[in-house]
């Protein structure tokens, strides 16, 4: 297995190194970062802006500069920021935390809600509850996430203020922790994070779940209409244990193949997640890079993202060996 | 398949010697399809909203761009969608999103399908090396999250309609290209083409006769399911602000510049939301039907 792992990690960083390269040259195509220094009134003066572009690299040729973009990404630096007040090292680690705070919960959420509503649905088909699960599962699959996580927003904005006192919070609407704590120990901190996280949570829960559902669903179907379950049931085995030992174990294998698929888009729903709900996570410093074309930064964003899919689709590959023994890793 | 062994009475009586109408392998899709009450019915809402998009707005009195005199106005009969903080009319807004977001949608799926099908079939049928360095690249666009990079392509064409069709194509060609290179894996070895070889079929007539019919099922399924992803893929590129771009309108526009008055004007946030869940479930459904009429196996109701 620890070959295996070695052998994975290894084909995977050709992908990436060519992903950072085409990544690199499409951040190049962004536009120059250097336009908002020559539209200023009173005019920058010309010293101040080929400083910018030395600091920046931009006066070397675009392929030194990838050249050296790496060398650097490869010690950890990912480079200067457009944006002379930040350290784009600084910004991305200690917001990622944040962020994978969020998908981490949200895909655990997600999770074992599919897992619970797909095997009953499976269950009980054509039961009350198996529509109310579809029904649910094609709505929230058709939801747009943003829509959802504002929607979510402003009914907490609403609760909170039902009982007519502004000072009262149910849920917290804005941000990813508050500016100023009353109870500054760690529970305190722990209980604030997680009180901020609950509606962002929920939003990117919902969004991922709905289609793993129907997915866990037409697998679960497909088990229990299989001969080994049928033998398990003649030869009188309790239907509970059928079910958890022999049907789910089974089912929940191409599940793991989607949930690896879709791992990817969970971050990118964690960026609307995030920008609705007004977080200082990768989310929000992708969408800020963009639009002030830091290049660096959204590099090392897309870097740093790619890394993790690659590493959380590794895991989903060891799931297999986990769950399926003929699969021998 | 009793559908197929139908007797038509009028021939029955007749004195030929087939009872039996021969039906080709459309017109069978095309009444299992038929006979699917939810696909057909999303249809006929589709069809609907499209006609609403673009039928509507060269009725309505109000354009998208003009300005009353009522400002933020709920849902009248003067205004049925209400009107915002200028007074634009919400109905001819929602119009107008809705044709630049359904054209971006439509586009999405026929860019995705035609770049994946191709993408896949070169893949597929050359294998080894080519296919090797293909499928790399597909990796490659799929371990990145599609939003990060559409944003940042966007950023760069300044948001043309027709740029973010192709941005979220292309992104979304590399999944079907998966999809197309397994079936066409698939397909090549089976035991009918091999038979149809053995008979002495020529190469056109086995890729015309038996490949393509067999891979139009998914790939006729996908494209549609496309048009919902391209649709949910356009309004959150907007929203984010790397979409369409004001003046002009699109459904993730318009919730994005309703987002801070959901309170106080609901009616410029719910429509345009309403309209986006309804064509991503009618497509689902429509998608659905198709699924199970091109592949009826798959389905264990019997219809």
């Amino acid at each position: 297995m620890f070959a295996f792992v070695i052998r994975r990690l290894l084909i995977s960083i050709p992908v990436l190194l060519v992903a950072s390269f085409l990544v690199f040259i499409m951040v190049t195509l962004m536009g120059d970062p250097l336009d908002a220094l020559r539209v200023t009134n009173p005019p920058t003066p010309p010293e101040t802006i080929a400083l910018e572009a030395q600091r920046l690299h931009l006066d070397l040729p675009w392929y030194e500069r990838y050249w050296h973009w790496l060398t650097n990404a490869l010690q950890g630096d990912f480079g200067p920021s457009v944006n002379k007040t930040e350290n784009i090292n600084e910004e991305v680690w200690g917001r990622l935390g944040v962020t994978l705070r969020l998908v981490f919960v949200a895909l655990a959420v997600a999770l074992v809600l599919a897992i619970v509503t797909g095997v009953v649905s499976a269950v009980k088909q054509y039961s009350k509850m198996d529509y109310t699960a579809t029904f649910f599962g094609f709505l929230f699959l058709a939801m747009p996430s943003f829509w959802l996580a504002i929607l979510l927003k402003e009914a907490g904005i609403l609760l909170n203020q039902a009982d007519g006192d502004p000072q009262s919070r149910v849920f917290y609407t804005y941000g990813d922790r508050s500016v100023l704590l009353e109870d500054d120990s760690a529970w305190g901190r722990f209980a604030d994070i997680a009180g901020h996280m609950i509606l962002p949570t929920i939003a990117l829960a919902l969004i991922t779940f709905a289609s793993w559902t129907r997915f866990q669903r037409s697998s679960m179907l497909e088990v229990l209409g299989s001969d080994y379950i049928r033998l398990a049931r003649a030869k009188g085995l309790r239907w509970r244990k059928v079910l958890t030992k022999h049907a789910l174990r089974t089912a929940l294998i191409p599940l793991v193949t989607v949930t690896a698929l879709d791992f990817a888009g969970i971050l990118g729903g964690a960026v609307i997640t995030e920008q609705v709900f007004g977080w200082h996570g990768m989310g929000q410093y992708l969408i800020d890079s963009i639009t002030t074309r830091d290049a660096y930064a959204v590099m090392a964003w897309l870097l740093i993202a790619g890394t993790i899919v690659v590493i959380f689709n590794l895991i989903a590959d060891l799931l297999y060996g986990v769950l399926d023994p003929r699969i021998r890793i | 398949m009793t559908e197929q062994l139908q007797i038509t009475p009028e021939k029955a009586v007749s004195s030929k010697e087939f009872t039996v109408q021969e039906r080709s392998q459309f017109q069978i899709v095309l009444r299992r399809f038929m006979r699917h009450r939810l696909a057909m019915g999303s249809l006929f809402v589709f069809i609907l909203i499209v006609l609403f998009a673009y039928a509507g707005a060269a009725l309505w009195k109000y354009s998208y761009t003009d300005i009353t005199p009522d400002n933020s106005m709920p849902p009248s009969w003067e205004h049925p969608f209400g009107t915002d903080n200028l007074g634009r009319d919400g109905l001819a807004k929602v119009m107008r999103g809705l044709q630049q977001s359904l054209k971006i949608a439509l586009s999405v799926a026929v860019i995705g399908i035609v770049m994946g099908t191709a993408w896949g079939a070169i893949a597929g049928y050359f294998g080894r090396h080519v296919d090797n360095l293909l499928m790399r690249f597909a990796d490659m666009v799929i371990i990145l999250p599609g939003i990060a990079v559409a944003a940042s392509l966007a950023s760069i064409s300044q948001g043309a309609w027709w740029s973010i069709a192709l941005i979220i194509g292309g992104l979304a060609s590399a999944n079907v290209s998966r999809l197309i290179r397994g079936l066409v894996l698939s397909l090549r070895e089976q035991d009918f083409i091999e038979a149809a070889r053995a008979l002495g079929a020529s190469d056109s007539r086995i890729i015309l006769r038996h490949l393509v019919p067999n891979a139009l099922g998914p790939t006729i399924v996908s494209a549609t399911i496309l048009i919902a992803v391209g649709i949910l893929a356009e309004t959150a590129l907007s929203f984010l602000g790397f979409g369409v771009q004001p003046p002009d309108s699109s459904l993730g526009l318009l919730i994005q510049q309703a987002q801070s008055a959901v309170n106080t004007r609901p009616w410029l946030f719910y429509f345009p939301g309403f309209f986006i869940i309804l064509i991503a479930l009618t497509i689902n459904f429509i998608g659905d039907g198709l699924r199970d009429a091109f592949d009826p196996k798959q389905t264990r109701v019997r219809r």
